[in-house]
Formats: C-alpha cells, sequence, structure tokens
C-alpha cells in the first residue's frame, strides 16, 4: 500500500463520517419539520400533560440545544424510548430486530453471491449456448421484478397454494422463503455482473498467453481467469447490502418478519418518530460502513483503479 | 506530350473537364444518412428493443384512454349509489361476475359491461382500478425523470461548464448525496414530507394531484439528479477536449457553432438514454413507497398500493395480486430492455 492509496482511504472514512452526520442532522431536522413536533400523538392531549411531556423530552428548550443533546446521544447509541412501545428503548427494538434481520440479510448474501457466482461463470463459459440463453432470459425476468412483488408471489405459490412452507416467520422454516426473495435479485444481478467480467478477462491477452503455453482448460479458469473477474463482484457488495437492508422492509412486511425491518415499517404508519429516527440512522450507518469498507477493498485488490 | 520531371510545368491533363463517366463518381446514390435516422434504424433492427416499446406504447395509450370511456370509475363504490340501498353484492366479485342489481338488469334485456377483473371489498370495479394504477405508475415514472433531467442536466452543465471553485463544491455535494442511503431517505422524507405539505396545498390546485405523489416528486428533485449531474458533466469535459472540437475551432467555427453541431449531439444520446432508464426506476420506487403505504392518496390506485391491499385477501383472491405484479413487473422490463437497445442504437461510443 502506497501513501496514496493511505490517502484515498483517509478521505473516504472522512467522507463517511460526513454522511453519517449529514445523515443524522436531516433525520432530526425532518422529524422536527413535522406539524406539532415529533411527539404529538393522534389523541388531543390537555395543555399541561403536553407541558410535562415537552418537559420530560426536552422539547421546551430550543432547537439547536434539542439538536446537541441529540447528537451527543447518538454517539452513546442512545435513541430515546420508544413512543407507541411503552417502557421500550429504541435501541432495544433495534438490536433485538437485527438479531432475526442479520440472520436473513447474511444467509441471502452469501446464497446470492455464492449461486451467481456459479451462473454468471457458467454463463460466460457456455456464451451464446442454450444454457447462456437461459440463465440471461432468468435473470433478465429477476432484475426487472420489484422484491414485493417477488415476495407476494412466492408467497402466494409456496405457502398459500401449495402449502410447502409456514406463511409466517415463528419457526426457521419460515426464513426460508424471505432469505429467497431477498437472495433472487442480487443474485441475478451478480450472475449478469460475473458474466460480462468474466468475458471480459477471457479476451485479455495473459488469458491467451496461457492458452498458448498449454495450459488446460479448467485451470485457466480457475487459476487466471475467476480471480480477476471477480472484482467488479466485489464493488457490488456495498450495493447489494444496501438493497437487502431496503428489501428487507418489504419483505418483512409481507412474510411477518420480527426483525427491524417490520419494526421500521410499523413506526412509520404508527408515527413511532423516536423509533423512525434511530431505525434510519441505524440503517444508513451500516450502509455507509458497508460502502466504504466496499471502496477500500476494491482499491486494495485492485490497484490499478483509479477512483478519483 | 512527354512529361519533363523538375520542372513547374503544370501537368495540362490535370485540368481537362471531367468526362460523364467520371462524375458518376460524385453522383449521390441514396440520400445521405443522419445520425437520428442511423440510429432508428439499428433500433428497428433490435427485436427485443422494438417488441418493448410497442408493449410500452400500447400500455400507455390504453392506460390514458379506457378510463375515458369506461363506464366505471376507480373509486366509484357501485354498491353505494346515493338514494337507493347498499347492495352488497357488488363487493369482491370474481372476474365475469354480476351483481344482483347487474343480473336483474341482464334479465330484463340490458347490456351491462363485464367486471373483467371483478370488484374489490369496496366494490370498485377491479379492472379500471388496475389500469389506473398503471397511468398514476407510468406518469408518476415519467414526471420524476423529467425532474432528474433537468436539474441532473443544469448543474452538470454548470459544474462542467465553469469548473474551478464552482465545479468543487458541486461536485462535493454530489458525493455526499451520493453516499446517503436513498431508499432510507426517501422514506423518511416522503414519510414526513406528507405531513408538512399538507396544509400548505390545501384548497390549491395541487390539493389534487395528493400531497404523496408531491413529496414523492420533492425528494425525486432532492436526492436522484446526482448521478445525471455527474455524467453531463463527464460528457461536457470529456467533449471539450476531443479533437474534433479543436478541429473546428481551428478553421474558425463560432462557440455556437460547436455546442450546436459538435457538443449536443454527442451528448443528447446519453442524456436522453439516461433519461429513458430513470423511468423504470422511478415507477420501481413509487411502487416501493405505495407498497409500504407512503405512496399515492387512497382512493387512488397504483400498482404498487394495489399488491399492498392485495395482500390481505391473498388466499381468496389470488389474481388481485397477479394483475397488478404482472403489469408492473412487464413495464419495468420492457422499459429496461427499450433503454438498454437505445443505448445500444444512439450511443456513438459503442458504434461498429
Amino acid at each position: 500500500m502506497n501513501s496514496k492509496t493511505l490517502l484515498y482511504i483517509a478521505k473516504r472514512i472522512l467522507l463517511a463520517i460526513f454522511t453519517v452526520w449529514v445523515v443524522i442532522t436531516v433525520t432530526f431536522f425532518v422529524m422536527h419539520a413535522v406539524p406539532g413536533g415529533p411527539f404529538v400523538g393522534e389523541k388531543a392531549v390537555s395543555p399541561e400533560a403536553q407541558k410535562v411531556m415537552e418537559a420530560k423530552f426536552g422539547l421546551d428548550k430550543p432547537l439547536f440545544e434539542q439538536y446537541v443533546t441529540y447528537l451527543g446521544d447518538v454517539l452513546h447509541f442512545d435513541f430515546g424510548p420508544s413512543l407507541k412501545q411503552r417502557g421500550l428503548e429504541v435501541i432495544d427494538i433495534i438490536t433485538d430486530g437485527m438479531k432475526t434481520s442479520l440472520v436473513l440479510g447474511v444467509i441471502a448474501a452469501f446464497t446470492s453471491a455464492l449461486v451467481g457466482i456459479v451462473l454468471g461463470a457458467i454463463a460466460a463459459l457456455r456464451r451464446n449456448k442454450l444454457v447462456d440463453r437461459i440463465i440471461m432470459i432468468v435473470t433478465t425476468a429477476f432484475v426487472s421484478m420489484p422484491s414485493f412483488i417477488m415476495g407476494s408471489i412466492l408467497l402466494l405459490l409456496f405457502s398459500t397454494t401449495w402449502h410447502l412452507v409456514p406463511a409466517n416467520a415463528d419457526t426457521p422454516a419460515g426464513l426460508i422463503l424471505p432469505i429467497i426473495t431477498l437472495a433472487l435479485y442480487p443474485m441475478a444481478y451478480i450472475t449478469r455482473l460475473t458474466r460480462s467480467s468474466m468475458l471480459d478477462v477471457l479476451g485479455q491477452d495473459y488469458i491467451r498467453t496461457a492458452r498458448a503455453k498449454g495450459v488446460s482448460g479448467p485451470k485457466i479458469i480457475f487459476g487466471h481467469a475467476l480471480k480477476n473477474s471477480l472484482i467488479p463482484v466485489l464493488t457490488y457488495f456495498g450495493p447489494m447490502l444496501a438493497y437487502i437492508v431496503t428489501g428487507s422492509l418489504v419483505v418483512e412486511k409481507i412474510f411477518s418478519v420480527p426483525g427491524i425491518g417490520s419494526a421500521f415499517v410499523s413506526s412509520i404508519t404508527k408515527r413511532d418518530y423516536p423509533l423512525i429516527m434511530g431505525t434510519t440512522i441505524f440503517l444508513a450507518v451500516l450502509i455507509v460502513v458497508m460502502n466504504l469498507i466496499t471502496d477500500i477493498l476494491y482499491k486494495v485488490v485492485d490497484p490499478r483503479i483509479n477512483l478519483e | 506530350m512527354q512529361k519533363k520531371h523538375f520542372t513547374f510545368h503544370v501537368d495540362l491533363d490535370a485540368f481537362t473537364p471531367a468526362s460523364d463517366e467520371e462524375k458518376e463518381y460524385l453522383v449521390q446514390m441514396r440520400p445521405s444518412s443522419t445520425f437520428f435516422r442511423d440510429g432508428v434504424k439499428r433500433l428497428l433492427k433490435n427485436k427485443v428493443a422494438f417488441v418493448s416499446f410497442i408493449f410500452i406504447v400500447v400500455i400507455t395509450l390504453s392506460s390514458i384512454f379506457i378510463p375515458m370511456f369506461w363506464p366505471y370509475s376507480y373509486d366509484d363504490m357501485l354498491g353505494n349509489r346515493p338514494g337507493e340501498p347498499a347492495d352488497m353484492s357488488y363487493n369482491n366479485l370474481r372476474p365475469f361476475e354480476y351483481s344482483r342489481t347487474e343480473q336483474a338488469l341482464m334479465d330484463e334485456g340490458e347490456d351491462v359491461m363485464p367486471h373483467i377483473f371483478g370488484t374489490d371489498a369496496q366494490g370498485r370495479d377491479y379492472f379500471i382500478r388496475v389500469i389506473y394504477g398503471t397511468r398514476i405508475s407510468l406518469a408518476v415514472g415519467f414526471f420524476a425523470s423529467i425532474i432528474v433531467l433537468v436539474i441532473g442536466t443544469l448543474v452538470g452543465a454548470i459544474s462542467g461548464y465553469f469548473g474551478g471553485k464552482v465545479d468543487l463544491i458541486i461536485m462535493r455535494l454530489v458525493d455526499i448525496i451520493y453516499s446517503l442511503p436513498d431508499m432510507l431517505m426517501v422514506i423518511l422524507l416522503s414519510a414526513v414530507l406528507r405531513l408538512t405539505l399538507d396544509p400548505v396545498i390545501e384548497h390549491t390546485p395541487l390539493a389534487a394531484v395528493g400531497s404523496n405523489i408531491i413529496s414523492l416528486f420533492i425528494v425525486f428533485a432532492l436526492l436522484y439528479w446526482v448521478s445525471m449531474s455527474r455524467l453531463i458533466r463527464g460528457q461536457i469535459l470529456s467533449l471539450r477536449e476531443q479533437e474534433y472540437v479543436l478541429s473546428a475551432r481551428a478553421t474558425g467555427a463560432k462557440g455556437g457553432w460547436i455546442i450546436r453541431k459538435h457538443l449536443i449531439p454527442n451528448c443528447i444520446s446519453v442524456v436522453i438514454i439516461s433519461a429513458a432508464l430513470q423511468i423504470p426506476s422511478a415507477i420501481f420506487t413509487e411502487s416501493y413507497l405505495s407498497f409500504l403505504g407512503l405512496g399515492v392518496d387512497a382512493p387512488m390506485p397504483s400498482l404498487g398500493s394495489l399488491a399492498n391491499d392485495a395482500l390481505n385477501g391473498l388466499a381468496t383472491y389470488p389474481y388481485r395480486l397477479i394483475f397488478p405484479a404482472v403489469i408492473i413487473s412487464l413495464i419495468v422490463l420492457s422499459l429496461n430492455l427499450f433503454g438498454d437497445g437505445l443505448r445500444d442504437a444512439f450511443d456513438p461510443k459503442l458504434n461498429n
């Protein structure tokens, strides 16, 4: 690693920190732009009770002071109490939901990467043959189908019609469909990515040299081509995570998975503002950090790439 | 005449008038093709893109014109006619079923328009709701991409043209917006904006559009222009340095000519293609938000909210999910395929 790479990494980390700060600030001020402030319920409350509530949550202080306090709290992972789920802290709801969502997301990510790379390599090797055509048609269809449509149709087929798996996610078997739903889009995307970059690599001079030296076919693929053609796939790591996070919102809603996604969605409909703020910031930080790791990895793996 | 080398005598043969045979070479055999015509020809050859285009045209026209003459409307609860007792038999009709009132009318020999897709739980004709939802989704996608196009082009052009500090500041801003998790920000903004917007747009023509759709447009205007402006900036920066621009300048071309003849034709295809590819992504976002309950206001349907509503009765009325699901997937797919076809046909750098 030379000094230029280190400088790039330092710059990238600074941008990530700045982005997180922007997210927190935007979330805070957007929430306080809600008419009546974030802590007003639908039920009419007497002015005295309102005052007590505001004092309790520090809402009677100037906005900027509230902002500084909130910023300090967020740094300690303190997002305040939930409005609608009495006695629960937002951070507890988040960690609780993450237990399920993390399992879902990690399995989906690994499955899609594994299947996608294998399918992509097969498609590239059998270019313009029947297998390639079928893989490309199927992945094109998957890429065009919104996750909520995919999830609903899977639910309809496998659980409502054929009763193969339970419709709700109380048991591990109930997690199969949500994982498949989450994994299909990234899988299709990775397949296409691997295929095109594999084709690109197979046209390179060093592959031709290897072939001319008499290296066997499989050895070219696994020894020479695969590693280099996986670099573009690596860059998809960050966007894939962002997709899985946002996808999990609808997927958890469809399959009623008790994860962070369904907590977020129900907090929106219930207008549980501290929970909305906390979850947004938490998920945003997750995505920003993952994008940061992806970018740095990319730079480290392939120093030829100029990211500026 | 013997040719004398090393003299300055001019070869007179070179100055004889051209024979008719020689003139033939200069005759235009066919009119020269323009860039646009070339592209259209290539596009027509691309069967996938062509079929997608036909599909888009058909679905757009039918979403515009069918509601004009269809006897039912999207928010008309057929069982609740003023002055008549509520007829519950209108609710939850299966495709091509009729309610009691309609059955009685038909027995008297009157023509009743069948409910092709049945009716929903509130007795509204489902076919016209799906058509209307398609119209909403297409319109949102179209206008959102125009917003993105205008803002992105403007900012990108300013950034690329002025360069220096302006460019630096704009590009840092773009970097930050780019690294924001867009979907989360969209959800957050649309969850809050509609509450703020409702009192503002009350009693204005905008109220008819609904605060949710307006907040969707605002979100697009705030967040989604960045990739477009990056693209335009890159285009302008690289085009400015091209040799043909230099040679045009060297032969005395004025700025206006260079912009009209060289910069715009080379830039416009990239802009249009990325705007075309923006439409499906906007439709995607709108349906996603509608599915979460953050999209269009009820009773207005969009394909996403129809799919969301269909989840409740999935076991009994699966077709209510299938119709909007198939249409939205086909629209997104064909717009993507058509956009790819446009890129293949019109991007001069990809031409062989």
